[in-house]
């Protein structure tokens, strides 16, 4: 009988610790992010796809075509081929694409590069209808840069 | 899988089966489970797995070994560090690499921010299967701190790649020991809070006490580890039963219930919190200066013939890898023991004529991370 | 011909109050939807809707669009009938109680002798409605939303009748009306504070409301008896959850908070009504701010609640009041 009501109580008790915790959050700032409206600053580490690097002093990446990061990438994502050419030591970059469907963002491509001509860029907001807008060409996308 | 239905339903009882999942919301992914009811009684349950697949073992068989770490944090999106760390871990004692000081405790430190991380998701998870919306939110509140912290220093959110063989990729800074300890102590002043609303509900207490027992017996029969043993009152965790990295020279407490019941595990998981907290501010305290890669570890890493294991305590229980070697720098056979594979295997014994709603609450106990049970 | 002017005004009378019926009830609707989504948000510290009108205040009207447009998909192998019929019957009888309740002492649309009775009869009508529609869906989620439903009802009808009943037994009479008037100098809740916590707690489960929203239970029943209902088939049964709401809200405030009583204001006649939307949308209040606190009991522990807490004390409050009543 003693337990039949002691229950009671606590539980009762219990429900109204949870009451004045809610009600408390009710009055409390809101801590979200309207996303599209407002956006949070992404970190600079952020690893998002890889990139390659437009050096400021040659205007220029540093890719030597050597495809280091094609052997080691876990996922076969990337193709990298380059050429000889008349009067330009070493080879030429041709080709240097990504199939970003298939990455796993691990960055063993960043950390093998000889000449660090790899960078992961900040890019989040990636959607697409299709598989081939995922399929990136990083030659492209570093002679556009600006 | 009509031919199980056909198997399970038995008219002479009045039974009926019951397809719990794939897409169910309280499945958490792609599990599914044929339930066997007279009434609202599970009567017999049978997990169907499979659907989430992706050959993950067979993968290690056709890579150079330290191609295989991003997959780790594939198998268990929740832990992904943890299971970095004990494939670097495993890479490492197999080629007979000394990992620095330093490194150690960045592993550390950044594991049981994971770990942290996990707990939390289960939990506001676990209050929504029992019907609780308010404290997932409140929870992922939380947990969002954790990542945004392990975000500046791993560079992703979720499937973090950060533990490298002989090293971590990428040194921390100040910023993030003053972050991660302004996290420490905002999750601390957070406990009250999850008290009063979560843990001593009243309503809550009736819904886990007695529900799903499990004893010491029970758990050795099937393998099951982490929290849920806990809870029945054995102290096993990996961090002490074997201590690996570091973890022997911090000062932690194993928490343990005694019943075996889904309180016990919940309330295990829910001091874990506190004992990560622990964990971290001693290694923050004691980090020391030095570099954050072996400089010897070879590009073609070769691991010598012969059978390795490392086993780390996941958010889950006991996570272990077992690599034979042939010599060359592809292993011969790479085996993932899982802790949430070994933990669901006992749910056809457990929930045995348990009601609907408790085989919820049993089976969210578990804790259950799909990709890690179907790798 | 005299016969129809006599009657003439009755039914001007019956036709404004079913306009109004329709008004409180899709009205209602829309503001606890509303309400519902930004208390909810607010408690779990975000803004709820943002994005329709200013803070979303439209939002609802566009949900209620969407529904509209929506196409009512009906299950292989339903009961087609039954499982048309079923929001209808969820939805059509919340208009009935509405005419009875006294939203002030000039504002009602009938004045019955048995007006309690009348609410309680229409209000139970939506046990059928649950029962058929998740008999017929053909889903054994929505069965088992169904059966759980008709058990609980029938379980907490009890408690809810036997504490109201205390009130009758005061007051002499089932006229809401009445009942509001008697209350003049002292609210009942203050003369029967445990008739009033267990009404409370009946109204949460005749509603269905969380933490006894075991027919929904979307973590166990994926989305119980209304498993299978879309577009306005589904808007109905919402529609006539959130009137029901109201109906249950507006008895305990004409029950226990002294109906329409209130201080007047001024440059106002019907003040009433005011003090009385003001009492039922607190409690309402208080019925969205528990659904966003606590989990969901298990089903054998809502009956053990009702059959060993609820029912003794509204049994053992009956018997003081009876006796109080008989010596005074």
């Amino acid at each position: 009988m003693k337990s039949y009501f002691s229950t009671l109580f606590t539980g009762a008790w219990s429900l109204i610790l949870g009451l004045k915790v809610t009600i408390k959050a009710l009055f409390s700032p809101i801590v979200t992010c309207q996303y599209p409206r407002e956006k949070m600053e992404v970190t600079p580490n952020y690893r998002g796809h890889i990139d390659l690097v437009k050096f400021a002093d040659t205007g220029a990446h540093k890719c030597i075509s050597c495809g280091s990061c094609m052997r080691d990438c876990p996922s076969d994502c990337i193709v990298v081929e380059g050429e000889k050419r008349e009067g330009v030591k070493g080879k030429v970059l041709t080709i240097f694409t990504l199939d970003f469907t298939k990455c796993s963002l691990c960055g063993a491509c960043v950390e093998v590069c000889p000449t660090k001509a790899l960078d992961y860029c900040n890019d989040y907001e990636l959607a697409g209808f299709t598989r081939e807008e995922f399929y990136f060409d990083l030659l492209k996308r570093v002679e556009e840069r600006e | 899988m009509a031919m199980d239905v056909e198997i399970l339903e038995d008219p002479k009882h009045h039974r009926y089966v019951l397809n719990m999942g794939p897409q169910h919301p309280s499945t958490h992914g792609v599990l599914r489970v044929l339930l066997e009811l007279e009434g609202e009684y599970a009567m017999e349950l049978l997990p169907v797995l499979g659907y989430g697949h992706r050959c993950h073992e067979k993968i290690a068989e056709h890579k150079p070994v330290k191609s295989f770490m991003p997959n780790t944090a594939r198998m268990d999106y929740l832990g992904a560090l943890i299971y970095n760390h004990g494939y670097a871990q495993l890479l490492e004692r197999a080629a007979g690499i000394e990992v620095p000081e330093r490194v150690e405790y960045i592993r550390v430190i950044t594991s049981e921010l994971n770990r942290i991380q996990s707990h939390l998701l289960w939990y506001g998870a676990y209050l929504l299967d029992l019907g609780a919306f308010t404290p997932i939110m409140y929870a992922f509140d939380d947990r969002e701190h954790i990542l945004d912290i392990l975000e500046d220093v791993t560079g992703s959110r979720l499937t973090y790649c950060y533990f490298r063989v002989g090293g971590v990729s990428k040194d921390i800074d100040d910023k993030f020991v003053t972050s991660t300890r302004a996290f420490v102590k905002r999750l601390r002043s957070r406990f009250p809070m999850y008290e009063d609303l979560v843990n001593g509900n009243v309503i809550l207490q009736n819904r886990l006490n007695d529900v799903g027992e499990l004893t010491p017996h029970t758990c050795a029969r099937y393998g099951i580890t982490g929290p849920l043993l806990r809870g029945t009152g054995v102290a096993y965790d990996m961090r002490r039963a074997e201590p690996y990295s570091i973890y022997s020279q911090f000062d932690f407490e194993i928490p343990t219930g005694t019943k075996g019941d889904c309180m016990a595990s919940f309330m295990v998981r829910f001091h874990e919190l506190e004992q990560s907290l622990r964990i971290i501010e001693q290694a923050l305290d004691g980090l020391p200066e030095g570099p954050i890669m072996t400089p010897k570890v070879p590009k073609k890493l070769k691991i010598p013939a012969g059978d390795y294991n490392s086993s780390v305590e996941a958010p889950r229980g006991e996570l272990s890898y077992y690599l034979v070697s042939d010599g060359s720098d592809v292993p011969y056979r790479l085996k993932v023991r899982t802790p949430s594979y070994s933990n669901l295997s006992v749910v056809p014994e457990m929930c045995q004529g348990m009601l609907l709603s408790d085989v919820v609450s049993a089976m969210g106990a578990l804790d259950l991370v799909i990709p890690e049970i179907d790798r | 011909m005299e016969i129809f002017y006599s009657l003439l005004p009755e039914l001007i009378r019956i036709v404004i109050a079913a306009i109004c019926g329709a008004v409180i009830v899709f009205g209602n609707a829309l503001v606890m939807g509303y309400a519902e989504r930004k208390l909810a948000g607010h408690i779990m510290f975000r803004p709820g809707p943002m994005e329709v009108g200013p803070h979303g205040i439209y939002q609802l009207v566009i949900d209620g669009l969407k529904l509209m447009g929506k196409q009512l998909v009906i299950p292989k192998n339903a009961d087609t009938p039954l499982f048309m019929l079923a929001p209808l019957i969820a939805f059509a009888p919340v208009f009935v109680p509405l005419l009875v309740i006294p939203f002030s002492d000039k504002i009602q649309g009938f004045d019955l002798d048995v007006g309690l009775l009348l609410i309680l009869a229409f209000a139970s009508i939506n046990v059928l409605a649950i029962l058929i529609g998740g008999w017929s869906s053909n889903n054994k989620y929505s069965l088992f939303g169904a059966i759980r439903s008709v058990a609980q009802n029938v379980a907490y009808e009890i408690p809810m009748l036997i504490s109201l009943l205390a009130i009758i037994f005061m007051t002499n009479t089932f006229s809401l009306k009445e009942i509001a008037a008697a209350q003049s100098p002292v609210w009942f809740v203050v003369i029967q504070p445990l008739a009033f916590l267990i009404y409370i707690v009946a109204m949460v489960a005749e509603t269905n409301r969380a933490p006894f929203d075991l027919p929904e239970a979307e973590s166990e029943l994926t989305a119980g008896f209304h498993t299978e209902y879309s577009g306005m088939s589904f808007s109905l049964f919402v529609l006539g959850e959130y009137a029901n709401m109201f109906i249950v809200c507006s008895v305990a405030t004409v029950f226990f908070l002294g109906g329409d009583s209130g201080i007047p204001l001024p440059y106002f006649e019907y003040t009433g009504i005011i003090w009385f939307l003001l009492k039922v949308y607190l409690l309402m209040f208080f019925l969205i701010w528990i659904r966003w606190t606590y989990p969901r009991t298990r089903f054998d522990q809502l009956m053990n609640f009702c059959w060993k807490y609820l029912i003794p004390f509204s049994l053992v409050n009956l018997l003081i009041t009876v006796v109080m009543v008989k010596l005074l």
